[in-house]
């Protein structure tokens, strides 16, 4: 029987597998399409190659030497092993000589149990301590307070480099000195705090050790927590919901919005609020401020101001923006604002004794809330401790608290009433289509059904269009990951494009796939957990924030209107450059 | 380590003269630096950041690839304190101490008006002339605290 | 000159950062000249050619970097002295050169036309040499090598077959007029009648194979590039030469430049690239001097830039100094160091020649490689292949170091074997030594031990016995060179010059070399040589570029063939060939007179005893540093 060739496939044998794959694929491609597995290191598919840690070697026939997958291209009746027994002892050399170069504190390191470097030393059988020697000894960067870098635990795979480089545009870290000697660091060595690092954590999740991670605030809030005299009030950002479940077992996407606020209120949380009120305030908030702009005549663009990250790259690599960045606070921040102004004015509590907690998908919130315009009156802070989905579910475990099996319960009053429109503010795209179902119907003086905006939807780098709002045509764009609002921001500068509305958020995905998630970069798990929030969207009987009865209520009783001097108070803020400038 | 500001008019000049410079002129640039200022001063480099549009962490990492570039300034006499195992049973460790003494600088240091670095290295192979200094490869055997100090101070005057 | 030539033209003054144009295109035939002018120019080419007219003398002096710091320098003031005070200026032209390749005999002097060859000439001698030599006709034997004053029949040049080197340290390089009075650029006027694929054919069948280490047929290399279609291709010239104890290249660079910008612009015309650069280490700097002047002097004379020689094809040519990295010397780290990014190697395919600098399809080739282009087109290819063998044609310069009497740059026929080079050229071992190896391609290559005296170097055969050529250095070693030590010391350099990308060498060579430390300071283990075997394995077949998969060869060749140099060092705890220091230990015989000269010396206070006693020296305080073994009159200390 012939072979029929489709055109430019070329026929490949892996493990004594055979199949076509198309030409131009590497090993490891054509490896993936015959469900073949290769370990890698330094590859990730969303960065440029670089063939670093050479974990991925295989053998060819007819070529001594063994070849990366990553990065070496299949050829016309091409047979590889996998598996033989030259790539199996220098793959466990190589991870031999990875842990020789590296400390042996497993037990008490956060990564434990879900670190690659364990992981292979499992699968190869590493059994003892061999090449040992000398040893790198560089210093903690303990100085930011949303990230820390361990550059010892550090193999060297390039993945963080390039993540700031290539997806983010911020280029904070490089490779410095060379051979043994080699470390990643920020310019001249400073400490991140002092870099342009936007701490938006994507080097975090790329890494696959302990080499980056971020600082915890678990014992701040347990000590708290342990307080009789304190309030522990907590909310949750939309994407918790559905990423949290992962560090359970659960499948990715599983929605768990009433076992969360169950498993918080056993925690021992006097009030659990959920930020998707302060997404459904900034939706009215930031809302209005556009229709100003618009019946105003600019300026032009108006960029969403909910992404801490999003905010420090501005300052720092294109300050000229800031005039344009809506003065609209984070929902977090909202809320937080809120539980200390609104809320303890409701319930009559001293705002003083309220310690606020938020639990966020993201490392650059542990900034936003020590940022001195996020206090109240200048001198409460707003938020207190800001929490990942990972610390939480480590708290979780500590308790003993199943998150799975628990009931469902409800938010707390009335921060804990919202609406669809709110919730997708944790996807890329969210926040807009959210401020546009109320932008929408406040210009066409009508109630739209229509509230579902396809072209802000998907995982496009860049979605740019227009729509109509009333009978005015709003040219928009919707960025994730940096590197392409870089693009955008030029071109804007020069005057080739032209954008009415704006939303950035740093993180590809949005804040699904934000520093505080659970770790992965994994395209196809973030695309589940921006299903499952357009699911709870569609199940939510209100979806757009101005009909959320309780933000009527808040409005009412409190705020006056959208925009109003009290809102601008406590719900707005104001940016400035900060330095070192971005290059 | 020299707290004086760093004048850019040298390398600012440098641009002027040479219009259309890219990142990939990078390496040629930073050897021309080192020609003008000695070393890479942080400062430079901050101005050669904003020139070619190359992030600063990305020069860091290439500055320190390459064994020419010094990022710290060297002293004008650069004072090398053998303290292989002779040299140091002969009595290096307190050669080190009167020259920090007399300098104000510990060892590894620049003083701050760029005259004299000190520095500490592991055997020249002068055994036999122990203790052993160097002194812009100029080798002085059988120094003792007194002679040290009289070098450095004799070197101090002649800059006066 | 002026002194020998009347000027043309009262005008006009020439010097060599503006070479007389007129002569440059009379020499290569592209201009007819006429009267006074064409008179001195044919003079001129006599003399540059070394055939000056009845009754003049040219002197030629070796200025390479050797010679200089031996007080070249210091001759040519005492030349200048002399002549004028016996009134000779006119008559003898001092003519200053390049690197003649003898460096142990400089410095070196050579008198034409009468070719004769004095070495270890002192400024005392000069006098001498004027009156006698030039004056009066006569040799003087104690300036000649051995008694002989024809330099071809020295022993060192006799086995060379000078192609490459055919004008070093007979041409000045800072003069294009002396290299176009040699042939420069005749290659290249024959190279552009033809079409650029017959330029290619002819290399292809010269069998030139790449003279930087890796032996890759160039013709075929440069039909790959060819191939790939492009708006814009770049050649570039590999000039990082960084193995220790290598200077062919340099020594191209210093004395006939125009050799690899003849070779770089035929290379280019082949290739269809536009724009070239030489990549220099920045440690040369009189090559990076000699360079720029000589790539000035060949834009104003038309042979760089546009149009060339009428051509209709552009090539231009841009020097990058390299910042102190060897890995750079590998073709994609040297195109990321000219990008100005770190120089770290990037993955291959997509090779240079489909995807190289600039993302552009890009020919790297080595500057001896580009050095052999222009003899190929200008006699041909037959020509090239009547020298060398089946495989490897045409010569190979080497750099001739180590433990041997004459140590030197040397250019051999492919296909002679290391007894005639060693022993030959080399004049033997100095007196007492006796020979255990040679080493050649640096820390990428392997040791040739005494039973392959007789081999006859090329690719092939070295490689078939676990060695390689290298780039050219070749270093002597004698039964007092620790071959563990020598290993160790490679070592010591890959590792430090490892860029720090890939695992396998980042780590695999640290992990060797501190082996290898152990085994030298007394704490090897029998397992260690299991050790190294593995590491080298997997750090040769996984590592990212050729320095990682070259860096064990130095230690896998050593254990091939003294293995039990490693034993002794791991079981006996001792340094056969009574190197290692931690070995050695020196002991006071009983035939000491109790001098104390000795127990004064030592730096740690080691050595006791009485005042014509025997002394005694304590093991547990000796820092071995060999002070007293030094310093004692009577021969009373042993070490061992």
């Amino acid at each position: 029987m012939d072979f029929i060739k489709k055109k430019k496939e070329v026929k490949v044998t892996i493990d004594k597998i055979t199949g076509f794959v198309p030409e131009g694929s590497t090993i490891l491609d054509a490896a993936k399409l015959l469900g073949v597995r290769i370990p890698t290191l330094c590859y990730d598919e969303r960065l440029s190659i670089s063939g670093a840690c050479r974990l991925c070697s295989v053998e060819i026939k007819g070529n001594p030497n063994l070849v990366p997958a990553c990065a070496y291209p299949v050829s016309d009746n091409m047979e590889v092993s996998t598996h033989s027994p030259k790539v199996m002892r220098s793959r466990k050399t190589i991870i031999e000589l990875l842990l020789a170069n590296h400390p042996q504190d497993c037990l008490i390191c956060v990564r434990n149990g879900n670190c690659q470097l364990q992981d292979l030393a499992a699968e190869y059988g590493i059994r003892e301590w061999r090449w040992l020697g000398e040893k790198r000894e560089n210093p903690i960067d303990d100085s930011s307070v949303a990230i820390q870098r361990n550059p010892d635990k550090c193999i060297l795979c390039g993945k963080c480099v390039k993540v700031c480089k290539e997806i983010q545009g911020v280029h904070a870290l490089d490779f410095t000195k060379r051979g043994f000697n080699t470390v990643v660091l920020p310019a001249f060595n400073h400490p991140l705090s002092e870099t342009v690092c936007i701490l938006c954590g994507q080097c975090l999740l790329a890494c696959p050790t302990a080499a980056i991670t971020d600082k915890s605030y678990t014992k701040k809030v347990r000590t708290a927590l342990e307080d009789p005299d304190i309030i522990c009030t907590v909310q949750t950002a939309p994407a918790i919901r559905a990423s949290i479940g992962e560090e359970f077992g659960m499948p990715a996407g599983s929605l768990l919005t009433g076992k969360l606020t169950t498993a918080l209120k056993r925690v021992g949380f006097d009030l659990v609020f959920d930020t998707v009120f302060g997404a459904d305030v900034a939706v009215m908030e930031e809302g209005h401020e556009l229709i100003e702009r618009i019946k105003n005549n600019g300026p032009f663009p108006m960029f969403t101001s909910c992404c801490p990250g999003w905010i420090k790259f501005m300052e720092h690599f294109y300050p000229e923006f800031i005039p344009n960045m809506s003065s609209c606070k984070s929902p977090q921040q909202i809320t937080g604002a809120l539980t200390k102004t609104y809320i303890a004015e409701k319930m009559n509590i001293d705002p003083e004794k309220i310690f606020n907690v938020s639990i966020m998908p993201c490392s650059a919130k542990k900034f936003e809330i020590n940022r001195p315009e996020m206090m109240i009156d200048g001198k409460i802070k707003e938020i207190d401790a800001v929490l990942t989905t990972r610390e939480l579910a480590r708290l979780l475990r500590t308790y003993g608290i199943n998150l799975p099996s628990l009931p469902k319960s409800d938010y707390d009053d009335p921060l804990g009433k919202t609406s669809g429109a709110g919730v997708i503010f944790g996807v890329t795209g969210g926040m807009m289509e959210a401020a546009l179902r109320t932008v929408a119907d406040v210009l066409s003086g009508k109630e739209l059904k229509n509230i579902e905006y396809q072209p802000l939807r998907g995982y496009k780098g860049i979605k740019e269009g227009s729509v109509f709002i009333g009978d005015m045509e709003l040219k928009f764009a919707v960025i994730h990951g940096l590197s392409n609002v870089r693009k955008i921001l030029d071109k804007i500068k020069s005057g080739d494009l032209f954008y009415h509305f704006i939303e950035v958020m740093a993180c590809p995905g949005g804040c699904v796939g934000g520093g505080g998630q659970p770790l992965t970069t994994d395209e196809e798990i973030l695309k589940k957990r921006i299903a499952a929030i357009y699911q709870e969207d569609r199940a939510k009987p209100i979806r757009k924030a101005h009909d959320n009865p309780a933000i009527v209520q808040l409005y009412e009783e409190f705020l006056g209107e959208p925009m109003s001097p009290k809102s601008h108070i406590y719900l707005h803020t104001k940016y400035t450059p900060k330095t070192p400038k971005g290059i | 380590m020299t707290t004086k500001r760093i004048d850019l008019t040298p390398i600012k000049n440098f641009f002027a003269e040479h219009p259309g410079l890219k990142r990939n002129n990078l390496i040629m640039i930073l050897q021309k630096v080192q020609e003008l200022y000695g070393y890479l001063p942080e400062e430079v480099i901050d101005f050669i950041s904003e020139e070619i549009k190359v992030p600063k962490a990305k020069i860091y990492g290439v500055a320190t690839f390459y064994s020419q570039f010094r990022l710290e300034p060297q002293g004008k006499y650069v004072i090398n304190i053998c303290n292989g195992t002779a040299c140091h049973v002969k009595g290096a460790p307190s050669l080190v101490d009167e020259v920090e003494g007399i300098l104000g600088i510990k060892s590894g240091q620049t003083t701050p008006d760029g005259l004299f670095t000190l520095e500490t290295v592991n055997c020249i192979g002068a055994c036999g002339l122990a203790p052993a200094v160097v002194i812009n490869d100029k080798i002085y055997g059988k120094v003792t605290p007194e002679k040290i100090a009289e070098l450095v101070n004799q070197l101090k005057a002649g800059e006066k | 000159m002026s002194k020998m030539v009347t000027k043309c033209d009262d005008k006009v003054i020439k010097n060599p950062k503006t070479p007389c144009l007129n002569f440059v295109h009379y020499a290569l035939g592209l201009k007819e000249l006429q009267g006074k002018e064409k008179e001195n120019a044919d003079y001129l080419l006599e003399v540059y050619r070394k055939r000056p007219k009845e009754g003049c003398t040219l002197v030629y002096l070796c200025k390479g970097t050797s010679c200089l710091s031996s007080g070249e320098a210091t001759l040519k003031d005492k030349f200048d002295e002399i002549l004028e005070k016996e009134n000779l200026t006119g008559k003898v032209q001092i003519m200053e050169t390049g690197c003649r390749g003898f460096c142990e005999m400089g410095p070196l002097v050579e008198i034409f036309p009468a070719k004769i060859f004095y070495c270890q000439v002192k400024p005392e001698d000069v006098e001498r040499i004027v009156k006698e030599t030039i004056l009066e006709g006569k040799i003087i034997d104690d300036l000649l090598f051995e008694g002989l004053a024809d330099p071809d029949e020295i022993p060192f040049y006799k086995k060379q077959v000078r192609r490459v080197l055919e004008n070093s340290g007979l041409i000045d390089a800072e003069n294009i007029n002396e290299a176009v009075a040699n042939n420069a650029y005749k290659g290249l006027q024959k190279a552009l009648e033809l079409r650029p694929e017959d330029v290619i054919n002819e290399v292809k069948k010269s069998g030139l194979r790449g003279r930087g280490g890796g032996g890759f047929p160039t013709g075929r290399k440069w039909e790959i590039t060819r191939a790939n279609k492009s708006d814009v291709k770049y050649l570039i010239c590999n000039a990082d030469e960084g193995d220790p104890g290598a200077f062919m290249d340099r020594s191209i660079l210093e004395s006939d430049p125009h050799k690899l910008i003849e070779g770089m612009i035929i290379a280019a015309y082949a290739i269809g690239a536009n724009y070239g650069y030489v990549y220099v280490r920045a440690e040369y700097p009189l090559a990076v001097q000699r360079l720029t002047l000589a790539i000035q002097q060949a834009k104003q004379a038309g042979l760089l830039g546009k149009n060339i020689l009428n051509s209709g094809f552009d090539f231009d040519l841009e020097i990058v100094q390299g910042a102190g990295a060897f890995v750079c010397g590998e073709e994609t780290a040297l195109i990321a160091s000219i990008e100005g990014k770190r120089g770290m190697p990037s993955v291959k395919p997509p090779y240079p020649a489909q995807k190289g600098l600039f993302g552009k399809p890009t020919n790297v080739n080595n500057v001896e490689t580009f050095a052999n282009v222009p003899l190929i087109l200008r006699n041909g290819a037959d020509w090239f292949k009547e020298v060398g063998t089946e495989n490897s044609t045409g010569t190979k310069i080497f750099a001739l170091t180590g433990k041997v009497k004459h140590t030197g740059l040397v250019e051999v026929p492919m296909g002679i074997t290391i007894r005639e080079i060693v022993f030959d050229i080399g004049g033997g071992m100095p007196e007492g030594k006796e020979f255990k190896a040679v080493q050649t391609g640096g820390p990428s290559g392997g040791c040739i031990p005494a039973e392959y005296l007789d081999l006859p170097i090329d690719y092939e055969s070295l490689k078939g016995i676990g060695a390689m050529m290298g780039s050219g250095g070749l270093v002597v070693l004698d039964n007092e060179t620790c071959m563990v030590n020598f290993a160790k010391f490679f070592l010591t350099f890959t590792q430090e010059e490892s860029c720090g990308k890939c695992i396998p060498c980042r780590e695999g060579t640290k992990r060797m070399l501190e082996i290898l430390e152990r085994i030298t300071k007394g704490q090897g283990e029998l397992e260690d040589i299991n050790r190294l075997e593995t590491l080298a394995t997997v750090i040769k077949s996984t590592s990212a570029c050729g320095l990682g998969m070259s860096a064990p060869n130095p230690v896998l060749s050593t254990l091939k063939y003294f293995k039990e140099e490693y034993l002794a060092h791991i079981e006996d705890k001792k340094c056969p060939a009574g190197s290692c220091k931690y070995f050695i230990s020196y002991h006071i015989l009983p035939t000491c007179r109790g001098c104390t000269l000795c127990a004064r010396v030592c730096p740690v206070n080691a050595i006791s005893g009485e005042r014509k006693q025997v002394h005694v020296i304590d093991q547990d305080k000796c820092i071995k540093c060999g002070q007293c073994y030094e310093k004692c009159p009577w021969n009373c200390i042993a070490k061992g």
